[in-house]
């Protein structure tokens, strides 16, 4: 299978003052398509860093990122949203819903950059909310709902423009123990059964569990680890 | 549509605080409008006034007056269709405080040419009749509940004593915007009584008020009038009705100037309120928007949520701020006819009131949705993260 997610040499750093501070050194890294990767380290190591970086929100200063075989630094930032418009879903910590949206029509969102109909928009995401198991929720507000079914929400909405890839920053590090393994068993799900491709940060080690490879940082530092599970 | 109720339900989130935003707005907008309708009340004859009307008075100032034998000389002028005469009569009604303007003049020609006084054929007939009659505006009758045949008594100032006249007859203006608190009686009234008292302002007018056959000549005949009586004891200024109003304006043109920059300032400083509102508005959803770029929405969708926000948020306070002005400038214009006589919305003003609404509405959104734009995308997804 081919990389879709490939890295070299890469490097980052924030200027702070007239001080500049690295926080990626030098990362090599190649995610194939429908692998589902975990990234590990401490606070701090750059790991949402590295994970904005291949998403597209972030430039790096050095080395090269080609994702799905475009190498997205070259992008104008125009091009770069509308090339994460169409190739990433994301799922953030705090699940990040619109607090005046309802689920289904937070599920929806993204789908306004598509040239899909209202009525079409409508349909896939009533079918995606139906696919995290929240379809008797679709018109309750993000408060109405628990961090669990908030962070399906946004699963949901990760999924709905069906992304080349998914980001997914510390997805379960708000969540108790049995959301974050109903979280956890429905990142798995789309990985196996539709074959998505997951890059996810997380601190939790059940989490990293269900990753097929993790990976660990430390100070900008990508270690070398071994697959978690070898490739079948 | 999705993005008009994505942006009416943000409006909605702090509904404190988009209330009284829009509460502001609305006392300003108020404010605005009212203080631009005092100052067109005083443009009022100046706009009232007619192309091709013109008024001549002593040159060194509306103070003095003129012998009435101008009156013919100013009739053979070539150019020169019907000419009519008038002196301020300046009395008082009971006490000081009712204030309305009065005239002694020729009742057969007066009406003829001030065409916008309307007076039934019936009424001008009884007071051409009676020479202790008079004719006052339907507003002013309404004011002091005159009706007809009542009895008037006026207090004179200019000319001293009691005066009494016997109302005969009520005027309507032609326009909604005909000044119709104007009171008017015989100028030979006035005369013959001053004759009796052996008064040395026999004979004497203070304005004389002609029609012209051709606007553009206005400039030619008041030349031709000025030099007729040009080195003889009553020397003369004629001008067009608009100059001669607009002189009187002149006059408060100071408090006109005040009043425009008091009407900026509230303009300012709505705009400062309304740019507070969208910035509170706008910090406290840095991360939405953060979530929305991540999501791949351009700073045109981004500029259209917060733009669309704050210009729903003015507009909407700005129309209900003239909404609620209508009432007020009705109210103003009945209790206080005497100061304004002339007190009425006009559109140019409301039109000034959702322009100025608009702008604050595009200014408030611009400071703090070119901060969110200015911040990296990555860095609004960290915040609180
Ligand atoms: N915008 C920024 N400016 C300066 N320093 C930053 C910025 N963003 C992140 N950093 C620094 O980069 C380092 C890595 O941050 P981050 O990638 O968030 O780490 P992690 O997700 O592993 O906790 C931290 O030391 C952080 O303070
Ligand atoms: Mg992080």
């Amino acid at each position: 299978m081919s990389a879709i997610v490939e890295i070299v040499n890469l490097g980052k750093y924030y200027r702070r003052g007239e001080q500049i501070v690295p926080v990626l050194n030098d990362i090599n890294l190649s995610i194939r398509e429908g692998e589902f990767i975990g990234l590990m380290g401490p606070s701090g190591s750059g790991k949402s860093t590295l994970l904005n970086l291949i998403a597209g929100i972030d430039r790096p200063d050095s080395g090269s990122l080609r994702v799905g075989g475009i190498d997205i630094a070259g992008l104008s930032e125009s091009e770069l949203a509308d090339w994460r418009a169409e190739h990433v879903g994301f799922i953030f910590q705090f699940y990040n819903l619109m607090p005046v949206l309802t689920a289904l029509e937070n599920v929806e969102l993204p789908l306004l950059l598509t040239d899909l109909t209202r009525r079409q928009r409508r349909e896939h995401a009533e079918l995606v909310l139906d696919l995290v198991g929240l379809h008797d929720r679709s018109g309750h507000f993000p408060h109405q709902l628990s961090g669990g079914q908030q962070q399906r929400v946004a699963i949901a909405r990760a999924l709905v423009t069906d992304p080349t890839l998914i980001v997914a920053d510390e997805p379960t590090g708000d969540l108790d123990r049995k959301s974050a393994e109903e979280v956890l068993e429905l990142l798995e799900r789309l990985n196996q059964e539709i074959g998505k491709t997951i890059i996810m940060v997380t601190h939790d080690q059940r989490a990293a569990a269900k990753a097929h490879q993790i990976r660990h940082l430390d100070k900008g530092v990508l270690s070398e680890d071994q697959p978690f599970l070898p490739d079948v | 549509m999705f993005f008009i109720k994505l942006i009416l339900r943000n409006l909605l989130r702090q509904k404190l605080r988009t209330g009284l935003t829009i509460l502001g707005i609305m006392v300003a907008v108020i404010a605005f409008c009212l203080l631009t309708t005092v100052v067109n009340s005083w443009y009022a004859g100046v706009d009232a006034a007619v192309a091709k009307r013109l008024v001549t008075r002593n040159a060194i100032s509306l103070a003095f007056s003129m012998p009435l034998s101008y009156l013919n000389r100013i009739r053979q002028v070539d150019g020169v269709q019907a000419v009519t005469y008038a002196n301020w009569f300046g009395g008082i009604y009971i006490n000081e405080k009712n204030f309305f303007p009065q005239f002694a003049v020729d009742a057969e020609s007066y009406f003829d040419i001030t065409t916008y006084y309307r007076l039934s054929a019936e009424q001008k007939k009884a007071f051409l009749l009676d020479r202790q009659g008079a004719v006052a505006g339907r507003k002013l009758a309404e004011q002091y509940g005159w009706k007809i045949g009542d009895v008037i008594p006026l207090r004179g100032t200019i000319y001293p004593g009691n005066w009494s006249f016997v109302l005969r007859g009520i005027y309507h203006g032609a326009e909604k915007s005909t000044d119709e608190s104007t009171f008017f009686f015989h100028w030979q009234n006035l005369n013959e009584t001053l004759k009796k008292r052996n008064d040395s302002r026999i004979d004497q007018i203070g304005v004389f008020v002609m029609d012209i056959n051709h606007a553009e000549r206005a400039a030619e005949i008041s030349h031709h009038i000025d030099a007729t009586f040009k080195n003889s004891l009553a020397e003369t200024l004629t001008e067009t009705e608009k100059a001669f109003q607009l002189s009187f304006v002149a006059m408060v043109e100071a408090i006109v100037v005040a009043i425009q920059v008091v009407s900026f300032v509230v303009i300012v400083i709505i705009m400062a309120v309304m740019a507070n509102t969208m910035a509170m508005n706008v910090r406290e959803r840095e991360r939405e928007y953060a979530t929305m770029r991540a999501l791949g929405f351009g700073g045109g969708y981004i500029g259209a949520l917060i733009l669309g926000e704050s210009v729903i948020l003015s507009l909407s306070a700005g129309v209900l701020g003239v909404w609620a002005t209508l009432p007020l400038v009705d109210l103003i214009g009945e209790k206080l006819v005497s100061f304004f006589p002339i007190f009425l919305l006009s559109q140019a003003t409301v039109l000034k009131a959702f322009a100025a609404a608009l702008v604050v509405g595009v200014v408030a959104a611009v400071f703090p949705l070119a901060s969110v734009l200015r911040h990296r995308v990555g860095d609004g997804l960290r915040s609180m993260g």
